[in-house]
């Protein structure tokens, strides 16, 4: 049902005759996926913007109550698809803490790099599309060519470029080897250069700061009142960030700064989003030099974890516990309790909401998308701008629609 | 934390509050009529200022469930990190619960989905209209008396079809 021109404030009275709807509709190559604002324009300056989305709902929390907690993983991955590795980690962080188990070491070292490393993952692609949508073609393909070696690392530990459903309740998928440890050294080695590559070309830009600077302005007050998080916030002024006031994974053990800006603009968020992927390639660097050795996966006795194959497939206790965390009810059930534990991924907090109920499916399984906390206050930072600054300002909230609507 | 506990505890009266640990999660529960002075204290005096979470939960199924809805806040302290979880209940028939617009603008769009998705009604939104479903949809989907298939909906999508030549 499109929306009507007289839900927009006093637009039907005599005096406003002149005012006129843009549909930004939801098919349109410069708003990231489907999202449809409805743009009062007075000439070339907007007066509303009306946000209409559900465009992509797909029902992903009915289907957290449908699926257990290690199969709802690979819903999870389609949220933020743009980085997809962080949901999980996210997803079954929160789910280890509703359980009650503790991952080992190794899992920490190896949940925290795949963190950081999907962190630069979106924030290249952010920065590559801000750049693209305001013309610049050539740091968009820089940086989705670093992007590219970070689909190969993925690749090499689960067997999937992309959602690749890697954690699980307890530990990972699959250990990962020396030749792995080999390839995220060579990334981390090659990626300042790369990063420096797209820095040369847009930071001091003068079409791109002249495009950005001033424009979807956020003071602090407003960053907290609307419930931002993450690069959006930290960019106005906002000093949070999960990752040090509610330590968790690797990250009590490794340095790293938490980058904030007083500039409020889309600038200021571009440069945060920059400077954080420099600062997350140092706690990659760190955490994969100090990776620990041991098992990945949680003891077996404690049945969250299935045994590997060759206990399965040569031992009788192996056998007794791979049926028992297949079958339901007979591997780890979750409290009659609920949780709600937060991640901070690279759009900002991505907490989930868990209710258990005695069985290996939630009963409750809620996202906090940060993406649809963001688009919300869009018509607050685009009233009085023009058309063209749609784009940049769209570009900097970093919306992705498929978390937006779930 | 315990100091915020005895403040809230001590403003909103001890009938109906309760309060609870679970890992590393504070919660207090709250009355439904005790919700809006609680938030506005909590925001307030006590300082926190961030709205991360506004959610519900239909406890129609849940094992020693005494309400239908659970409506759950998760507040933030900027300033000191403090996380606290903020639970009231709201009952059929007419879920109503107050805005939390008035207190932190991002919850427009927070209290928007929970009305789109349970039915709850928050007095004095500027606006709560459907959200993510569209504006004709007429049941609540995320309720647990509505099947995950849904209800035929999606048959029945009006088709367009081309005109005769």
């Amino acid at each position: 049902m499109p929306l009507q021109l007289s839900e927009l404030s006093d637009a039907e009275s005599p005096e406003k005759e002149y005012l006129w709807t843009l549909n930004f509709g939801p098919q349109h190559p410069a708003t990231h996926t489907t999202l449809r604002l409805l743009l009062t324009l007075d000439g070339e300056t907007i007066v509303d913007a009306v946000p209409d989305i559900g465009y992509l709902h797909s029902g992903f929390e009915k289907l957290g109550e449908d699926l257990d907690f290690n199969q709802y993983v690979t819903i999870v991955d389609r949220m933020n698809y743009i980085s997809p590795v962080a949901n999980e980690i996210a997803w079954h962080h929160a789910v280890e803490k509703l359980i009650g188990v503790t991952i080992t070491p190794r899992c920490t070292y190896v949940r925290t790099i795949f963190a950081e490393l999907m962190r630069i993952h979106d924030h290249l692609l952010n920065v590559g599309t801000a750049a693209l949508d305001l013309g610049a073609f050539t740091p968009f393909l820089y940086a989705f060519k670093q992007r590219e070696k970070i689909c190969d690392i993925c690749e090499f530990a689960s067997g999937q470029r992309f959602h690749s459903s890697y954690t699980r309740v307890g530990g990972v998928m699959y250990d990962v080897d020396d030749a792995w440890i080999a390839r995220v050294r060579e990334f981390v080695a090659g990626f300042p250069a790369a990063h420096a590559e797209v820095a040369g070309m847009l930071t001091k830009n003068r079409i791109f700061v002249s495009r950005l600077k001033g424009i979807g302005v956020l003071s602090r007050e407003d960053a907290i009142n609307f419930s931002c998080t993450g690069p959006i916030a930290r960019a106005s002024g906002v000093l949070r960030d999960v990752r040090k006031d509610e330590p968790y994974l690797a990250y009590p053990d490794l340095d790293f700064k938490v980058v904030c800006s007083n500039g409020c603009d889309c600038y200021a968020r571009y440069l945060v989003r920059m400077q954080e992927m420099l600062e997350s390639i140092k706690l990659v660097e760190q955490a994969v030099e100090n990776l620990p050795s041991g098992p990945v996966n949680v003891d077996a006795e404690g049945r969250a974890i299935m045994p590997g194959k060759e206990e399965v497939y040569q031992s009788i206790e192996g056998l007794i516990r791979h049926f028992e965390v297949i079958i339901p009810n007979r591997g780890f059930v979750a409290p009659n309790e609920e949780i709600y534990a937060a991640n901070e991924t690279a759009n900002g907090e991505l907490g989930f909401y868990i209710v258990g109920d005695g069985t290996i499916k939630a009963y409750r399984a809620r996202t906090r998308p940060p993406s649809f906390i963001h688009f919300a206050i869009f018509p607050h930072l685009i009233k009085g701008h023009t058309l063209s600054d749609v784009v940049a300002v769209l570009g900097s909230l970093n919306i992705i629609a498929a978390e937006l609507d779930r | 934390m315990s100091t915020t506990e005895e403040r809230l505890r001590e403003r909103v009266g001890a009938a109906g509050f309760e309060s609870s640990r679970f890992r590393d999660n504070v919660r207090f529960d709250v009355p439904p009529e005790s919700l809006q002075a609680a938030l506005a204290f909590l925001k307030g005096e006590c300082g926190f200022d961030l709205l991360a979470e506004l959610t519900a939960a239909d406890l129609l199924d849940y094992p020693d469930a005494r309400n239908r809805f659970r409506v759950l806040y998760v507040l933030v302290n900027t300033a000191t990190g403090e996380r606290i979880n903020v639970r009231t209940h709201v009952d059929d028939p007419e879920p109503t619960l107050p805005s939390a617009v008035p207190l932190w603008k991002g919850a427009n769009w927070m209290e928007r989905e929970v009305y789109d998705m349970f039915g709850i009604r928050f007095a004095g939104h500027p606006n709560l209209k459907r959200i993510l479903m569209p504006d004709e949809f007429t049941a609540f989907p995320l309720r647990k008396d509505y099947p995950l298939r849904g209800r035929g909906e999606r048959h029945n999508f009006p088709v367009i079809t081309r005109a005769e030549p």
